[in-house]
């Protein structure tokens, strides 16, 4: 499809957006009233890429708000379109799962910055004409979420029954909550923190000095040269999912076994399997993903200081909300680990919030939120019910 | 769910509970006491469980819980953030029972609290005829595996809220059938079994 869609021009969409927007919905926003970024910048029109599933029942009270993490997109419960994988949360979204569009009318928004036909940087500054790259204005958790309140304005949703998301997703429902706490009826902030530790910026920056180092790159304007930092992007990817797993997952499935040969090959090629794995992830990756995208969102999930938002008080962030809360953490995620969660539960408390918090045993690493973990499936079943109940929510068994 | 599927010390506590209030359970265990203020008396009740299993249980049967700790993680409640804080047949089992009980009394407007009566005949008995470690329906531990580290009677409780200047507003003692008994209190500190007491700041 060319030409326009609104009136943002399509013709310099790369191919990935483009497939992806052949199987979504979007909608142009900010024409009128511009988003008004953290960073001072009024941005408009955008176009928000987004899925649903279910449907919306005459209440409008069962609508359920899926923030997708750092590479993720709006492609939950269905063939991704331009890899031609599973949707990346099916073990959660789905018929017969935790969130079942036959009683859920579901929704999943591509984040501001990203790259599955979201506006970001690979988007054309509407007054130029030319594609943003880095002049693409900076954005944060706060801008993603109150781009995405703007979508469901749009969509004539007042309020969610629960928003749920883990890692950056989990950044968003905080955000979401402390934003919108009279929009918001349940949270699930899974394996997430409300703000990025020391460490975790270490491994962004390394990953994005990974991209910027790629000759490639171009300063950014690697499209204008027809160019593509496909390793930078590649050994950022491969740095981070390092970051996903845990020591005891890549033992188990890798140890030291060797990649197609029987002994050491006394060279650098990939000799152990887990370096071939790695470099499986990361080319798989390129495919997908656009390397100045990456650069933004690390950089949302960076900047994201909840606390530092309030006056230093976590607490003020949450006060007089009415919001349910169930956070999760899994206790070999070393990425977020479960004292971050037990802040935000703290946090909570310190304005007699009501809040449920499990912590979940698996050796799966941060990652363990996107896998098959019954013990995670079974408690936020419960909370979801619960809440349900008590929203009078009628049809969810 | 069946009204009358908890525990009777339980459902003793659930009667001094005023419907649709809020309240914490520290050390909810399964959740049953949570249950049944939620569903029959439309309590906004929230629950704190020192066993992570206990919380996800909790939690999966659509429960407000958290992993905590009655010693440490009551300091993180505002005042008044409650009608009730409920400990049952937890106190004992407290590294610091005294400063938990002021917590509890910051954090709740009302206290209520059971414990097993450590001067009941049976515990007395054993102790001075048998000379050994009591252990009894309600003290069921051998003394190298209790968790009750702080173990006291009723006249001892009584003392500790005096001394704390803790108003007494109501004290149920439960003989071996956990069946209240009516009883003068050197009687009771006899014949009790458990007790539960509803406490409130002077």
């Amino acid at each position: 499809m060319e030409g326009t869609i609104g009136s943002l021009p399509l013709d310099d969409l790369a191919d990935a957006e483009r497939k992806a927007l052949g199987q979504c919905q979007h909608a142009i926003l900010g024409g009128d009233h511009a988003l008004h970024l953290d960073c001072g910048v009024d941005l408009g029109p955008y176009r928000l890429a987004y899925r649903t599933y279910g449907t919306l029942n005459a209440e409008k009270s069962n609508a359920v708000l899926i923030c997708h993490a750092l590479t993720g997109d709006q492609f939950v419960a269905e063939r991704h379109p331009v890899t031609g994988k599973d949707g990346w949360w099916e073990s959660m979204v789905g018929p017969g799962k935790v969130i079942d569009p036959a009683h859920y009318y579901v929704i999943c928004i591509n984040v501001l910055g990203g790259c599955m036909g979201t506006t970001g940087p690979l988007a054309s500054d509407p007054a130029s004409g030319k594609p943003w790259n880095l002049r693409f204005p900076v954005v944060t958790i706060a801008d993603m979420v109150r781009a995405q309140a703007a979508l469901l304005d749009h969509l004539g949703i007042a309020d969610l029954f629960c928003v749920i998301g883990g890692s950056m997703g989990g950044m968003q429902v905080l955000e979401w909550a402390a934003s919108f706490p009279r929009r918001v009826f349940a949270a699930v902030p899974i394996a997430c923190a409300a703000r990025h530790s020391a460490q975790n910026i270490a491994f962004h920056e390394v990953g994005r000095q990974a991209i910027m180092a790629d000759p490639e790159w171009k300063g950014g304007d690697y499209r204008l040269h027809k160019t593509v930092p496909a390793r930078g992007l590649a050994v950022a990817r491969m740095a981070a999912h390092i970051t996903y797993l845990s020591e005891q997952a890549l033992q188990r499935k890798f140890g030291r076994s060797l990649q197609d040969r029987n002994a050491l090959g006394f060279g650098f090629d990939a000799d152990f399997q887990v370096e071939s794995y790695l470099r499986y992830q990361g080319s798989t990756f390129v495919e997908r993903f656009d390397a100045n995208s990456y650069l933004y969102i690390t950089r949302a999930m960076d900047y994201f200081d909840l606390a530092d938002a309030h006056g230093g008080v976590l607490a003020n962030a949450f006060r007089g909300s009415p919001t349910r809360f169930c956070l999760v953490s899994f206790t070999s995620d070393w990425l977020f680990p479960t004292h971050e969660s037990r802040d935000v539960v703290h946090a909570l408390n310190a304005v007699a919030a009501n809040v449920s918090f499990v912590e979940i045993e698996s050796d799966k690493g941060h990652d363990a939120f996107l896998l098959e973990e019954p013990e995670m499936f079974r408690t936020l079943g419960g909370f979801l019910k619960g809440a349900a109940t008590v929203r009078g929510l009628r049809g969810v068994p | 769910m069946n009204a009358a599927a908890i525990r009777v010390d339980l459902q003793l506590i659930a009667d001094m509970v005023d419907p649709s209030t809020r309240a914490l359970d520290v050390g909810c265990g399964d959740g049953s006491l949570l249950a049944y203020l939620v569903n029959f008396k439309r309590v906004d009740a929230r629950g704190m469980e020192l066993s992570q299993a206990g919380v996800n249980a909790c939690v999966a049967n659509g429960l407000s819980v958290i992993q905590g700790d009655a010693d440490t993680d009551l300091g993180n409640y505002p005042d008044d953030a409650f009608d009730y804080v409920i400990l049952s047949q937890t106190l004992q089992a407290t590294r610091e029972p005294r400063q938990v009980l002021q917590q509890m009394l910051r954090v709740g407007k009302r206290a209520i609290v059971s414990f097993p009566n450590f001067a009941h005949w049976q515990v007395r008995l054993r102790m001075v005829f048998g000379g050994r470690m009591p252990e009894t329906p309600s003290l069921p531990y051998k003394w190298y595996d209790t968790p009750n580290i702080h173990l006291c009677s009723i006249d001892d409780f009584r003392a500790l809220c005096a001394d704390m200047g803790v108003v007494i507003e109501r004290a149920i003692v439960l003989d071996r059938n956990s069946k209240p008994i009516n009883l003068p209190p050197l009687a009771a500190n006899l014949l009790g079994e458990q007790a539960v007491f509803m406490l409130r700041r002077d």
